[in-house]
C-alpha cells in the first residue's frame, strides 16, 4: 500500500455502525436459542474453575475450544465476511485457537485451575462481565436485546471470557494460548472506536485488566524467596 | 428470510417513508439532472451519479438490501444514471445487482466499476466476478482503484475496449492521493475517464488534474464531494446563507454539491447515501441555475469561515 502513513482507521472501515448491529440481530435470530446452551456452557466453565478438579480443567479447554470454533464459523466466515472482507482472513484463527485449546486442554497439565493467584479476581471479574455483562450493553444502548453480544455467539464475550479463563489458569504453554485472543480483542475494540461506539471500552478494559493482572503475577514471583 | 416482491414493495415503501409525504405532483416537477459530454465518444451523461461506499455493504440483510433498492429506484425515477462500485466495497456489488433485478434491469444505468487487486494476472477474473454479481452483460466503466497495479491492469483494460467488452477505461484514486502519479497517467495513457476527491474544502486538484482533464479531454468522476458525510454533518448546525437561495437550493448538500458541479472539468459526482430523500435531492442539486466563478469563491470562502 504506498503512501500508507495517510491512512486513518476511518478509511479501513467498510460499513456502518447501523449494518454492524443488523448483523448481530440477525445472527441472534438465526441462532436462538442456542444462546441458552452457550450461556450454560460457560457457567459450566465457572464452576469447573472454581472446583479445581483435574479433570475439569479438559471439559473446560473442550467447551472453549469448540466454541471458538464455532463462533469463527458461524460469525466470522458466514456472517461478518459479507460485510468485512477481511473476516474471512480472521476466521482461521478462530478455528487455530480451538485446536490450540483441544491440543494443549488434552496434555497433561497443559492447563491447571488448581492453585489460586493474586490475578484471580481479575479473571473472575472479565469472565463474569463475558458471560452476563456484555449481553446487557445493547439494551442499555437503546438497541434492544436482539443485538445483544453472547458468548459462545459472538466474538467479543467469547474472547474476552477466554482472557479470564486464561487470567484463572496455570501451564507452561499458556502463553500459547493468548496472542488470538489479545488480538481479536484489539481489533474488535479499534473497529468499534473508528465506528464511534462507547462498545469498544469493554475490549479494551478486558485486555487493561489482563495486562496489568499478568505483570502483577510476574512481579510477584520474581519478588517472593526461591523454595528451600 | 426470502424476500417477495410484496416484502420489497413494503420495505421500499417504508424506506421512502418521508419522501412520500411529498404530492406525486410536486415529485413530478423536479426538472431533469443537467447532463455533461464525456469527452472521448460526446456520449451525454447526469451530472449526479451514485456511489455506494459503505452505503451499500449491508450483506445479507433483507430489510437494509431492499432499502439499497429503494436508493436506487429514487436515482432512476430522479433522471441518475451512473453508480459506482468497486470490489474493496464489500458487499456493495451484490447489493447492487440485487437492486438491479427488482428494478427489472433499468435501461439507464451506466455501471462503473473497478478493478483492485494486486496481481494483474487476476484482474480478469475480478472483472468478470464483479459483472456477475451486477448481473449486467458488461460494465460502461472499468477503472483502477486507488492505481493499484495500474502497469498491469490499464492495458488489460484497454485490450478489454478494444474487443468491446468494456466501453470506457479509467482510474481512481482518493483523498488527494498520488495526485503527481496520476497526473502522469493522464497525460501518457489514452484513458476514458479519471477519479479523484474534490469538494469545497478539499481543492488541491483545482491546480492541476482539473485543468489537465480539460485539456486531454478526460471525464472527471468527483468522490467524497460530502468527506463521507463529516461535511454535511459539520455544516448542518450553521444556518444556509440567505443568498445560497437564489440557486433553487435548500440544504448545505445541495449547496456543496452545485460548488463541484459549476466546476466546467467535473463530468460527475458522486455521492452516496442510504437515504431516499437524500438521492432526490442530489439529484435535484443537477438541476437550475450553477454558481458562476466568484459565487463558488464565496461559497468556499463561507464554508471556511464556519
Amino acid at each position: 500500500m504506498s503512501e500508507w502513513w495517510t491512512y486513518r482507521p476511518e478509511d479501513f472501515l467498510l460499513f456502518s455502525p447501523r449494518v454492524y448491529w443488523r448483523m448481530f440481530e440477525l445472527h441472534n435470530a438465526s441462532l436462538w436459542p442456542l444462546h441458552v446452551l452457550t450461556l450454560g456452557a460457560g457457567l459450566i466453565i465457572v464452576l469447573l474453575i472454581a472446583r479445581r478438579s483435574g479433570i475439569g480443567a479438559r471439559w473446560i479447554a473442550f467447551i472453549l475450544a469448540m466454541l471458538w470454533i464455532f463462533v469463527g464459523w458461524s460469525f466470522l466466515w458466514n456472517r461478518y465476511a459479507t460485510i468485512n472482507w477481511a473476516a474471512a482472513y480472521v476466521a482461521p484463527a478462530f478455528a487455530v485457537e480451538g485446536v490450540l485449546l483441544l491440543v494443549i486442554g488434552s496434555l497433561r497439565d497443559g492447563l491447571a485451575f488448581d492453585r489460586r493467584g493474586p490475578a484471580d479476581w481479575t479473571g473472575y471479574l472479565i469472565l463474569g462481565f463475558a458471560l452476563a455483562g456484555q449481553p446487557l450493553l445493547a439494551p442499555l444502548q437503546a438497541r434492544g436485546w436482539a443485538s445483544s453480544e453472547v458468548f459462545g455467539i459472538a466474538p467479543d464475550p467469547t474472547a474476552m471470557a477466554t482472557l479470564g479463563v486464561l487470567l484463572l489458569a496455570r501451564g507452561k504453554l499458556l502463553p500459547v494460548l493468548l496472542p488470538i485472543p489479545v488480538l481479536w480483542c484489539l481489533l474488535s475494540a479499534m473497529t468499534l472506536s473508528t465506528m464511534g461506539e462507547p462498545q469498544a471500552w469493554p475490549p479494551y478494559a478486558a485486555l487493561a485488566l489482563a495486562a496489568a493482572a499478568w505483570t502483577w503475577t510476574i512481579i510477584r514471583r520474581r519478588g517472593s524467596p526461591p523454595p528451600a | 428470510m426470502r424476500t417477495t416482491r410484496r416484502t420489497f414493495v413494503q420495505a421500499s415503501l417504508a424506506a421512502t417513508a418521508a419522501a412520500t409525504l411529498l404530492p406525486i405532483s410536486l415529485r413530478a416537477q423536479q426538472a431533469p439532472p443537467a447532463r455533461r459530454p464525456i469527452p472521448s465518444t460526446h456520449e451525454e451523461i447526469p451530472i449526479v451519479g451514485l456511489g455506494t461506499w459503505i452505503t451499500f455493504n449491508v450483506g445479507d440483510d433483507p430489510v437494509l438490501r431492499d432499502e439499497c433498492a429503494g436508493v436506487m429506484a429514487a436515482f432512476f425515477e430522479a433522471g441518475g444514471r451512473m453508480i459506482d462500485s468497486s470490489p474493496m466495497y464489500g458487499s456493495s456489488q451484490p447489493v447492487i445487482g440485487y437492486g438491479l433485478q427488482k428494478l427489472g434491469r433499468p435501461s439507464a444505468l451506466f455501471s462503473a466499476e473497478k478493478v483492485w487487486t494486486s496481481s494483474g494476472a487476476a484482474g480478469p477474473a475480478q472483472i468478470e466476478q464483479s459483472r456477475r454479481f451486477w448481473g449486467v452483460p458488461k460494465f460502461d466503466l472499468v477503472q483502477v482503484h486507488n492505481l493499484l497495479t495500474w502497469k498491469a491492469h490499464l492495458p488489460m483494460l484497454f485490450q478489454m475496449k478494444a474487443a468491446g467488452a468494456v466501453r470506457y477505461v479509467g482510474i481512481t484514486t482518493s483523498e488527494g492521493r498520488r495526485h503527481d502519479l496520476l497526473e502522469q497517467i493522464m497525460r501518457n495513457e489514452p484513458i476514458d475517464f479519471v477519479q479523484f476527491s474534490y469538494n469545497v474544502v478539499d481543492r488541491e486538484a483545482e491546480a492541476r488534474l482539473l485543468p489537465l482533464a480539460s485539456e486531454r479531454g478526460i471525464a472527471v468522476i468527483v468522490n467524497r464531494p460530502f468527506r463521507q458525510g463529516a461535511l454535511t454533518d459539520r455544516l448542518k448546525r450553521e444556518p444556509l446563507p440567505e443568498w445560497a437561495r437564489e440557486f433553487g437550493v435548500s440544504s448545505w448538500a445541495q449547496l456543496i454539491l452545485k460548488f463541484i458541479l459549476a466546476h466546467p472539468a467535473v463530468t460527475v459526482a458522486i455521492p452516496a447515501t442510504t437515504r431516499v430523500d437524500h438521492v432526490r435531492e442530489n439529484l435535484s442539486a443537477a438541476a437550475g441555475p450553477m454558481p458562476d466563478p466568484a459565487m463558488r469563491e464565496r461559497i468556499a470562502a463561507h464554508v471556511k469561515a464556519l
